[in-house]
């Protein structure tokens, strides 16, 4: 009986090694995997050992860590929920961090280089010291009037967004997207809880976890006239000069006939600021096409910023939300020629014109900072934990020159028309000059129209703010209704530079 | 003086021969050192523990291993006077696994408080305290076996009682109300009221294997002798196959009622080994095979074609094939345990400082994995190899033991040993489909705790019979002088080797 024993024995060794080898595979070859996966609720827990920092802005504190009895030992709260979730983020155990959670994640946490001093102290101290906090841009004023204009539009509109721009620094005032979300279910201590509320966000055909302001182009509609009204003045036309408008007109090409929006009276002779003012699509897809011409409107587009892939927004120096880069597409015919019935439709925004809100607010912002555009950011300080030291301080760097003074100020001119005479009346503010632009866009066949509002607003010479309003979908009224929204969304951050 | 002795074949192979060894007091010196030894590192193991989970190592740390240890210092000496020849590597490497264990669910004790109580959390308290208590009761019973058997083939003139009550204990939880059988899907339970349960399944197997190896010794030669050969290998006759057949029946059985593979395969595997180890026929292993897993293939398309009682085992094949399909619903458990094994990596996050608490079922079936994030691959080998350990030396004194009883019932009880570390260890670490089992030694629990330290009293026993000399007799002075019941004869069978 000893030989089968023996061989027994064998089989014994052969199973352990199995495992051994089986062993390897999991904890060896897959380790990187499995410790990296999506469903690991394992995290350092070092990285909870330490206090996170808090995110700020004008004195709000819109996340902080509160000291839990778990293993991980403190819990990221937002208290304010919904509303600045698309500005800040957040930074769950188990998911991916964004946004500001994500870009500024090392100072934060602590671990980045600035915070050597302070991880060195401690090696004294028997504490932890908390990681840094980060100073926001952003006015609670104007972000919390953006998201309550958005949610209380008189259209109907369940998706948009606003985002408020300083035009003299490009410091953010105001970001949101409509629907939003509460990311303090994502950042559960739970991962079971936290990958659910994440899953739901994601099935949600809204689309709540996007960031509409900065992430996804739409039809600029008549906003796009401000870019032919600037390729017309450097054309050496004047806000003056005549334009050929009428109730309708036929670009070559195509029996596709361009009107005028309902409720809009073009006469035949029509000088560039009246056509902008009351938005003539006939004015302007002609002046395109007979005088203007594909190429130099994609270049005055781009001048303003279309094509920019490599916009981030968040810290000046490093890092930051990526944004998507607003199109014209190439308005051209195979043969090189210009497309033009394309060229036609893409001189009123609608074609393969494509913009982020915050192209739209650049554009604004450029016009009322005499044609400087500046780089747009949000991170204003990144202040140590001691709250003394400030390890960095925005200084706000033009970003690029479109146009140059005179005719920025011939804009100016003519979008202020447009709010006080023209289509955008619904934005005028009480004792401040505003200007801006309107748009419809047509948003594809049987889905209603996108409504927009471009625009500023200055005291005396000095530019105060810029915003972009979007209402997804508004239908009839909708860029009228932008226009309020963005008119209450200057006002509050008129009222408070006023208290500041 | 007694048969076997007297009429000692020659050895086939040198291995086998019982060599000259150290005289029984020096292995019983060998082995209270090395119990010793062990008890260090499980002190060392809880200290580590505490460091990590406490900042601090408090006074009381080395008590759960010093009461281990004089609980094992106890056991030592009863080996001591009454199986002085026993192996002396046996019990301290037990031992060390028992101990280990026991930190380790007091390291899970201590994981469920919040993080300020840990340091007041009593030493005796929860799942810790409670197995140390078991481990007690296990001790004084491997004990009390060795007091009561003192040769072990007196066993077997209770052969066909333990192989009833082995039927008896396998069927019980299975024929219950699942109210009073069921624990987490598998019917293997007793239970009584809400605090107390018992898994009969376990001391079943140790019931049946004596009765296994009792039937066999005496079947062995028609059994080996009669047989038809095909294709190069000797297959039995039909009739022959009928106890195969009835044990395959009892193991599917078990599969589809109580719901559990892992049971039904190592009741299976049992018997087949066994029965190879006495007829040396490897056509036994073969046709086990190939029932076996025809079996098991056939339960999985069942389970997938009419669901009822093959459901369960359906899902857990698919689970093992792809364990991130549904990962928080079926796979939840074998997901964690796989990114548990994962996190651990190669050296593991150290002792407490993992978090296996995230692992369901981490106290009993996952106890393994749970170990692996914190011990990492090295520590799990080291835990393989323990146990590989204590398999090779109770399939030693199989070799070394003189009569065909003992060489089975060692050979059997080692490699039920090893089969159910392979198949809970397969199981939490993706090899073959997870299934309910308790690890030996480790796993909370007491049913299993106790049935394994009686598995292993017997190896001792067996052990100490084969390293007895020749020609001395059982255990000293209890021996009765040649009355009629003297345990030596096996109801007329044979008791040595008769072919090779």
């Amino acid at each position: 009986m000893n030989a089968p024993l023996r061989r027994v024995g064998v089989v014994a060794m052969i199973l352990f090694g199995l495992l051994f080898a089986n062993l390897n595979w999991v904890q060896a070859y897959k380790a990187d995997e499995y410790r990296n996966s999506d469903y690991n609720g394992r995290v350092q827990v070092a990285e909870y050992e330490r206090e996170r920092g808090k995110i700020v802005a004008g004195g709000k504190v819109l996340a902080q860590s509160k000291a839990t009895n778990d293993d991980l030992k403190f819990q990221r709260t937002y208290p304010f929920k919904e509303t600045y979730a698309h500005v800040i983020g957040y930074k769950p155990v188990n998911l991916g961090d964004i946004a500001v959670e994500n870009y500024e994640n090392e100072f934060l946490a602590g671990t980045s280089d600035s915070l050597f001093g302070e991880r060195f102290r401690d090696m004294w101290r028997n504490s932890k010291s908390p990681g840094g906090n980060v100073l926001l841009t952003l006015s609670p004023t104007a972000q919390e009037t953006a998201v309550r204009e958005l949610a209380n539009n008189n259209v109907g509109a369940t998706r948009g967004a606003v985002i408020a721009l300083n035009p003299r620094s490009g410091a953010v005032l105001a970001m949101a997207s409509m629907p939003s979300f509460d990311p303090n279910p994502l950042v559960s201590h739970s991962t079971k809880a936290a990958q659910a509320a994440y899953d739901k966000l994601l099935a949600d055909p809204k689309k709540p976890l996007l960031n509409r302001a900065l992430a996804e182009t739409f039809p600029p509609g008549s906003t796009f006239k401000v870019i032919d009204s600037a390729a017309a003045l450097e054309a050496g036309l004047t806000a003056q000069s005549e334009l050929t408008g009428g109730s309708t007109y036929k670009p070559p090409d195509t029996s596709q006939v361009i009107g005028n929006a309902p409720g809009v009276t073009c006469p035949n002779k029509i000088t560039l600021k009246q056509a902008l003012t009351v938005s003539c699509n006939t004015a302007f897809t002609r002046l395109a096409v007979e005088k203007l011409g594909a190429d130099t409107l994609k270049r005055k587009a781009q001048d303003f910023g279309f094509g920019d892939g490599d916009l981030r927004v968040g810290q000046l120096d490093d890092g930051g939300v990526r944004v998507a880069a607003s199109q014209t597409g190439d308005i051209k015919d195979p043969d090189g020629t210009d497309d033009l019935p394309a060229l036609a439709q893409s001189a009123i925004g609608q074609a393969n014109v494509r913009m982020t809100p915050l192209q739209g607010a650049l554009m604004a912002a450029t016009v009322a900072n005499g044609g400087s555009q500046m780089r747009p950011y949000l991170v204003q300080v990144l202040q140590g934990p001691d709250l003394t030291t400030n390890h960095y301080t925005a200084s706000p760097r033009e970003l690029r020159r479109p146009v140059d003074p005179q005719v920025a100020a011939t804009l100016q001119d003519m979008m202020i028309s447009v709010v006080e005479n023209g289509s955008g009346r619904k934005a005028q503010i009480d004792g401040y000059t505003v200007g801006g632009k309107t748009g419809t866009a047509q948003a594809g066949e049987g889905v209603e129209n996108h409504g927009w509002f471009i625009g500023f607003v200055k005291k005396g010479d000095e530019p105060i703010a810029a915003v972009a309003v979007l209402l997804q979908n508004a239908g009839q009224g909708g860029s009228a209704e932008a226009a309020r929204i963005a008119g209450q969304v200057m006002k509050s951050i008129t009222r408070d530079r006023g208290n500041g | 003086m007694t048969a076997p002795a007297a009429s000692a074949p020659p050895p086939a192979q040198p291995g086998a021969a019982p060599r000259p060894r150290r005289g029984g007091r020096g292995r019983r010196n060998a082995e209270l050192g090395l119990l010793v030894l062990a008890m260090v590192l499980v002190a060392a193991y809880g200290a580590a523990v505490q460091a990590s989970m406490l900042d601090t190592i408090t006074g009381t740390f080395w008590v759960p291993a010093a009461v281990l240890f004089l609980t094992f210092f106890a056991l030592h000496l009863v080996v001591r006077f009454l199986a002085p020849h026993a192996d002396p590597a046996l019990l301290p490497a037990v031992a060390l696994l028992n101990g280990l264990g026991v930190g380790f669910l007091r390291r899970l004790d201590l994981g469920g408080q919040e993080a300020a109580r840990r340091v007041d959390y009593p030493v005796f308290a929860g799942v810790g305290g409670r197995q140390l208590a078991w481990t007690l009761i296990s001790v004084v019973l491997a004990a009390a076996l060795l007091v009561v058997v003192r040769d072990h083939r007196m066993v077997s003139r209770y052969a066909y009682t333990l192989g009833l009550v082995g039927i008896v204990l396998v069927i019980t939880p299975a024929v219950l109300p699942s109210s009073i059988s069921e624990v987490n899907h598998a019917k293997l339970w007793i239970r009584f009221g809400s605090f107390f349960s018992i898994q009969p399944g376990e001391f079943a197997k140790l019931a049946l294997l004596s009765f296994f190896a009792y039937y066999l010794v005496r079947k062995r030669e028609v059994l080996s002798l009669a047989s038809k050969r095909f294709l190069g290998i000797d297959f039995p006759r039909g009739r022959d196959l009928g106890p195969v057949v009835a044990v395959w029946a009892l193991s599917l059985l078990v599969l589809v009622f109580e719901k559990d593979l892992g049971t039904s395969l190592l009741y299976f595997g049992m018997f087949v080994v066994t029965l190879y180890i006495a007829t040396e026929r490897v056509s036994w292993l073969i046709i086990g095979l190939l029932l076996f897993s025809g079996g098991a293939f056939l339960a999985y398309l069942l389970g997938h074609s009419i669901g009822g009682p093959f459901l369960n085992f359906g899902q857990r094949v698919d689970t093992w094939l792809d364990p991130f399909a549904d990962p928080y619903d079926k796979g939840w458990q074998l997901t964690q345990s796989l990114l548990g094994l994962g996190t651990g990596g190669l050296f593991g996050t150290g002792p407490g400082a993992g978090q296996p608490n995230l692992v369901e079922e981490v106290k009993n079936d996952f106890i393994f994995a749970g170990m692996g994030e914190e011990v990492g691959l090295f520590g799990l080998s080291a835990l393989l190899v323990i146990y590989l350990l204590i398999v090779a030396r109770g399939l030693r004194a199989g070799l070394a033991v003189r009569d065909s009883f003992g060489k089975l019932l060692a050979g059997g009880l080692s490699f039920t040993l090893g089969l159910q570390v392979f198949v809970i260890v397969g199981g939490v670490s993706g090899l073959i489909p997870l299934t309910g089992q308790t690890t030996p030694f480790l796993s909370a629990g007491g049913s299993s705790l106790m049935a394994n330290w009686l598995l292993v009293a017997m190896l001792l026993r067996i052990s100490d019979a084969a390293g007895r000399p020749a020609g001395e007799g059982a255990a000293g002075p209890v021996r009765s002088s040649g009355t009629g019941s003297a345990p030596m004869r096996l109801h007329g069978a044979p008791t040595e080797v008769i072919n090779r």
